[in-house]
């Protein structure tokens, strides 16, 4: 072997490596940057009175509480509706339709919504519902979000029941089963794990989506419980307090932010314990 | 290719096979005149046969001679695959299970099949075997309880997962979860019990436990096995049929195909000169 062709290939391999490095370090440094500073502003503006006061005027103290609730029941409403349309959707696309031209269509537009900008379902929604109802509602907010999640789930769920192999299928089928039962006893059992995290992941990204609440459910500065009623929701009131020149309301949008990462952090890390058990058992 | 003239060949009476005492029997299946494609590739061509009732038929020859898909047919198996489609006649019960009225259900229901790689579901081992049952019977829990122990016994395996049934069946060892997927074949008290190379993913001492099972099941059962080790066709099969190239070559007895066959492919591959 010659010597200079072996340096070369050394000299190579650190360059590459050091590159990769580097590259990695850089994406982490702003990724540690915004965590720390959103953990170092958000603890310090966190209180008990979140829990407990609703979101305030300027000037005056308050707290969260009317957003917390209406984030949850929106992004609450949004997955009730799309977990069952998505899964039964991600079945026919993954059991029935494998090849059909409906299948196909079906498959070509789920994977435009899954990459269209969610401001774009926020205003079909708004267009849609909104402007008819002449109101905005938690309900539009749910229907916005709900189009968002579906998506991913059919998605998840397609993606996961190609996974089961075919002779699965093929022996709970030589059983005398029925198409119904080997799907929802046999190849869906096979996978819920992966199905449960594609529907935790969507929850994930619903919680954080502001632009499409923005021209549906919109905010609400008190408590309320009514669907068909604007609603507050953490993101929009990030988004209004973060913009405003008060610092309370700044103050209250930083616990708001870190409220929502910490959630979606406890979801994250929820779906890979439920993939990770589903899968080594 | 002189397949017709084969094809009449094997019409031969039981009688005259001499067999055992199964032998006065009517078939349990009549298969005359099969022929198979896929899409427009043709896999078997006039393949006609009895597959005796109590016996264990074994189907041999090298690989891609259309064995499994033959199985396959049996079943119906490859209707779940559009393009793949089956002509001539299958006859069980007195009825064609080609013709497109048949329910594949019940059908399946009555024909059961264990594949080459072991398929436990992802259930306890107890319901592995409940999940068949529960398809087309209604038992209690105590009568449930009995048909599970019975299946499992069958398959020799009660023994050892008596105190683990509520164990994933997939926690097996490969071995075990083949028995597993025989008991759960069984525990539908099917007529007809197809085995599609059921020991060729298994080690020496695993194939052994489940030749013994064969040969014990067919007190009960019409047994059909597709194997690639000759050794094993030889052991545990009453009758023997060679295919080559999609089309059934020689059919009869065990002893007859393995120490005098009557045609010389069969003997070329029997002795290893050719497969």
């Amino acid at each position: 072997m010659s010597n200079a062709r072996y340096r070369r290939r050394l000299l190579v391999n650190h360059f590459n490596l050091t590159m990769s490095l580097g590259t990695m370090a850089l994406g982490m440094l702003f990724l540690l940057w915004i965590l720390v500073t959103l953990l170092t502003k958000g603890i310090a503006a966190l209180a008990p009175s979140l829990f407990t006061q609703m979101t305030p005027p300027p000037g005056s103290a308050g707290g969260l509480l009317n957003a917390i609730y209406g984030s949850l029941l929106i992004v609450g409403t949004a997955t009730l509706v799309s977990t069952p349309i998505g899964i039964l959707a991600g079945i026919h696309l993954a059991e029935y339709g494998r090849d059909g031209w409906f299948a196909e269509t079906t498959r070509f537009i789920n994977d435009i919504l899954l990459s269209a900008p969610s401001i774009i379902l926020g205003l079909f929604v708004y267009t849609v519902y909104v402007v008819q109802a002449g109101h905005f509602s938690g309900w539009a907010g749910s229907m916005a979000l709900a189009l968002i999640a579906i998506p991913v789930v059919v998605r998840t769920t397609e993606n996961m029941l190609r996974l089961v192999p075919g002779s699965l299928r093929e022996a709970a089928v030589a059983l005398g089963a029925p198409m119904w039962q080997v799907i929802l006893k046999v190849t869906l059992k096979a996978v819920r794990g992966g199905v449960t995290t594609g529907v935790l992941l969507a929850v994930a990204r619903m919680s954080g989506e502001t632009a499409p609440l923005l021209f549906t459910a919109l905010n609400n500065q008190f408590f309320s419980a009514d669907m068909n009623a604007p609603m507050a929701n953490l993101p929009v009131v990030i988004f209004q307090f973060a913009m405003s020149p008060f610092d309370d309301w700044q103050s209250l949008a930083w616990a708001a932010a870190l409220l929502i990462t910490l959630a979606v952090l406890a979801l994250n890390i929820a779906a890979r314990t439920v993939f990770r058990q589903s899968s080594t058992r | 290719m002189a397949t017709s003239s084969i094809g009449v060949s094997f019409a031969l009476p039981e009688a005259a096979a001499g067999v055992d005492a199964g032998a006065s029997e009517p078939p349990k299946m009549s298969i005359r005149d099969l022929g198979f494609f896929y899409g427009r590739f043709q896999a078997l061509a006039n393949v006609s046969f009895d597959l005796a009732a109590r016996e264990v038929t074994a189907f041999i020859g090298p690989s891609g001679c259309g064995k499994s898909t033959l199985l396959r047919t049996l079943n119906r198996m490859y209707s779940l695959y559009p393009g793949q489609r089956a002509t001539g006649q299958i006859l069980f019960n007195g009825a064609n299970i080609l013709d497109a009225a048949t329910d594949l259900n019940l059908l399946r229901a009555k024909v059961g099949m264990v594949f080459q790689k072991p398929t436990p579901f992802p259930m306890s081992i107890y319901d592995n075997i409940a999940f068949g049952i529960r398809l087309y019977d209604r038992l209690s829990a105590r009568q449930m309880d009995e048909r599970v122990e019975w299946a499992l016994t069958k398959a020799a395996m009660w023994d050892e997962v008596k105190d683990k049934l509520a164990q994933s069946g997939t926690a097996l060892s490969g071995g075990q979860q083949q028995r597993l997927c025989i008991a759960r074949a069984i525990s539908v008290r099917p007529d007809v019990l197809l085995l599609d190379e059921p020991t060729a993913a298994l080690d020496p001492i695993s194939t052994a436990r489940i030749e013994e099972l064969v040969s014990e099941l067919k007190a009960d059962y019409t047994i059909a096995m597709v194997t690639h080790n000759m050794q094993q066709a030889a052991r545990v099969s009453d009758r023997t049929a060679y295919m080559y190239l999609g089309e059934l070559i020689e059919f009869g007895d065990t002893d007859q195909i393995f120490l005098k066959p009557a045609r010389k492919e069969t003997e070329d591959y029997i002795t290893g000169r050719f497969g």
